[in-house]
């Protein structure tokens, strides 16, 4: 079994794990990182693909690395937008739940202006 | 290896169309809150020039006119083409950002002499950066430069939805984060699989070079999974009520009207443009019969919500659930496809400018009345007729009753799924325009009361005139002459096997 062989199934295994734990798991906190857990896994096969889709003679094939690099880039922002959404849904609310979130009962009616 | 494409003349409006709200952030972030305003508002009629220019360049060179990056053609650089229905996008997106930009001066205003306030500052930003992130997503070429923009468009939007900070806005754009996140993660997953099998991610190209093999499936499966997440297709559809029902009524506008229809925009370009030499394995059939329930649950739960801001939120759902029925009835090479087609690209149009409307109306009457329950009405209509108007003007295309862009949307796809023998979605369009006028009829009737009614402040009449255009205009699209769809259809890809089918 080639090394590109294992990492591959390593990136999968990654993102299994990963999905797993997004659904299972209420809290958002390890749902987010549930996120980057999977984020590692196909960060992985970016890397695998960067040996096979060699497209223009390079021994490796520098496209799918700039976009792991800006992939990686994009998925920092956005946990630490999610992390900043939790502390002030803390701040506000006293808990980080998404369920019985109250907006979405029916009978919760009118905002206080 | 296919010649290298060259920038086409009028080329360079594509990037413009990007770099104006670019510029436009950067100028705002640099500038403050009460310039971020007016750089909002002053920079929409050039970007409304912008993508009226595209259209007029697209309708002269009768094909998709293109933008090479940089001058790096595809597989290296990337290519940013329009064809009818990005100019059509993009002149859609040019007229609603403005339209709600203009209604949220009464709560993102910063009159002189007043402190500059944060939340005003991030939501002239954000609508900047919606605008900048949808043109990427109606022009660009490239799937993965697609990714970045989808995933600005998210950034984009969440922060939109708790501008006003109340505990559960930051729960709402909490859970649309963490559905939008998922979504966008699958994608790239999906993008990865096609870059390693074909060894690029241009649109155009991988339409040439994609063969049926396992990967491409896989891939497949994984960006529309992930692009359903951020469409809130039935039944990944839970984030979309709570976080477009406590957005500020602006904010709501453009999350319903044109956020969502961005993702749903990467799933045509997915299935139509890059894998339509994919044999079908039932995943037409599969999103038809999601949007189906999508369209029943969703009008269903819309009947029983007893907020108007909800009802209409669900009514996005519904209402989301018809453009899927593109899938089924488009796709393909038969004498019905146009039909398909075409009334799925009108649903997205009617529906972009009727809930717009509808989410603005909402706010004006949240903002004369101190509540929006439905129940609580009686007599409104007397006191707003204007924003009531609007209300049964908007809810005329949702039903899809002649004259509407959504009778003509709902037409077309009635007229397909009976001329393909598909009755399961003539059946499904009959039943959701059924359940539509139930709750556009729950809204109107107890206002139309006589009860007497208090208003806690008069209704704003230059929001009462935005949202009535708005809805205006969703009515004008049934009027929509023959020309109007040969242009949607230009650079519309059709399948080389035509002679097979």
């Amino acid at each position: 079994m080639s090394p590109s062989i294992i990492a591959g199934f390593v990136g999968a295994g990654l993102v299994g794990i990963g999905l797993y734990a997004l659904i299972v798991n209420p809290e958002p906190l390890r749902k987010l990182l549930a996120f980057n857990v999977i984020g590692n896994g196909v960060f992985l096969v970016f890397g695998i693909v960067s040996r096979r889709g060699a497209i223009a003679g390079f021994p490796f094939d520098p496209v799918p690395q700039a976009m792991v690099i800006t992939g990686i880039v994009v998925a920092f922002a956005a946990s630490a937008l999610a992390v900043a959404l939790m502390l002030r849904l803390a701040e506000e609310a006293g808990r980080v739940t998404l369920e019985a979130d109250k907006s979405t009962k029916p009978d919760e009616g009118a905002r206080s202006p | 290896m296919t010649s290298a494409e060259a920038t086409a003349p009028g080329g360079a409006l594509l990037m413009l169309a990007i770099l104006l709200p670019a510029v436009g952030i950067l100028a705002s972030l640099a500038l403050g809150g009460r310039n971020a305003e007016r750089i909002a508002l002053g920079s929409a009629p050039l970007s409304l020039a912008i993508s009226l220019a595209v259209v007029a360049e697209v309708w002269r060179a009768g094909r998709p006119i293109v933008y090479v990056v940089a001058g790096f053609a595809p597989p290296l650089g990337i290519a940013l083409r329009a064809d009818g229905i990005s100019a059509v996008m993009l002149v859609t997106s040019a007229l609603i950002l403005p339209a709600a930009g203009l209604f949220a001066r009464a709560g993102f205003a910063t009159p002189p002499g007043a402190p500059e306030q944060r939340g005003a500052l991030a939501f002239w930003i954000m609508l900047q950066a919606i605008s900048a992130a949808l043109a990427i997503i109606f022009v660009s070429g490239d799937l993965f430069n697609l990714y970045v923009a989808l995933e600005l468009l998210t950034f984009a939007a969440v922060p939109l939805v708790c501008v006003e900070g109340r505990a559960e806005t930051f729960a709402a754009a909490l859970r649309y984060l963490l559905f939008a996140l998922f979504g966008s993660i699958f994608y790239l997953l999906g993008a990865a699989l096609l870059y390693g099998a074909f060894g690029t991610l241009d649109i155009a190209l991988l339409a040439e070079r994609v063969r049926p093999l396992p990967a491409v499936t896989a891939a497949a499966a994984l960006m529309t999974a992930g692009l359903l997440a951020k469409t809130a297709l039935f039944p990944l559809h839970l984030w979309l009520p709570p976080a477009h029902a406590n957005a500020p009524a602006p904010a709501s506008a453009v999350l319903s009207g044109l956020v969502v229809k961005g993702s749903f925009f990467l799933v045509v370009r997915l299935w139509f443009y890059v894998l339509p030499a994919l044999p079908a394995i039932g995943f037409d059939a599969i999103l038809g019969a999601l949007g189906s329930a999508a369209v029943v649950f969703g009008s269903a739960l819309a009947l029983m919500q007893p907020r108007l801001k909800l009802l209409i939120a669900y009514s996005t759902v519904a209402q989301i659930g018809y453009l899927f029925l593109i899938f089924p009835l488009g796709s393909g090479v038969h004498g019905w496809t146009a039909d398909g087609w075409n009334g799925g690209l009108m649903q997205v149009l009617a529906h972009a400018f009727a809930k717009a409307a509808m989410f603005l109306a909402a706010g004006l009457l949240y903002e004369a009345l101190g509540h929006d329950r439905i129940a609580k009405f009686s007599g409104a209509a007397r006191a707003m007729p204007t924003t009531f108007l609007t209300l049964g003007l908007g809810g005329l295309s949702l039903m899809g009753l002649p004259p509407s862009g959504g009778f003509a949307a709902k037409w077309l796809l009635l007229r397909a799924s009976v001329a393909s023998g598909q009755w399961l979605w003539a059946l499904v369009l009959l039943v959701g325009g059924l359940l539509a006028a139930g709750y556009v009829y729950r809204i109107l009737a107890p206002a139309l009361s006589s009860d007497p009614v208090a208003l806690k402040a008069p209704p704003r009449r230059t929001g009462e005139a935005i949202a009535l255009t708005l809805a205006l205009v969703a009515v004008a699209l049934g009027f929509a002459p023959d020309s109007f769809f040969q242009f949607l259809d230009i650079g519309r890809p059709v399948l080389a096997t035509a002679g097979l089918q």
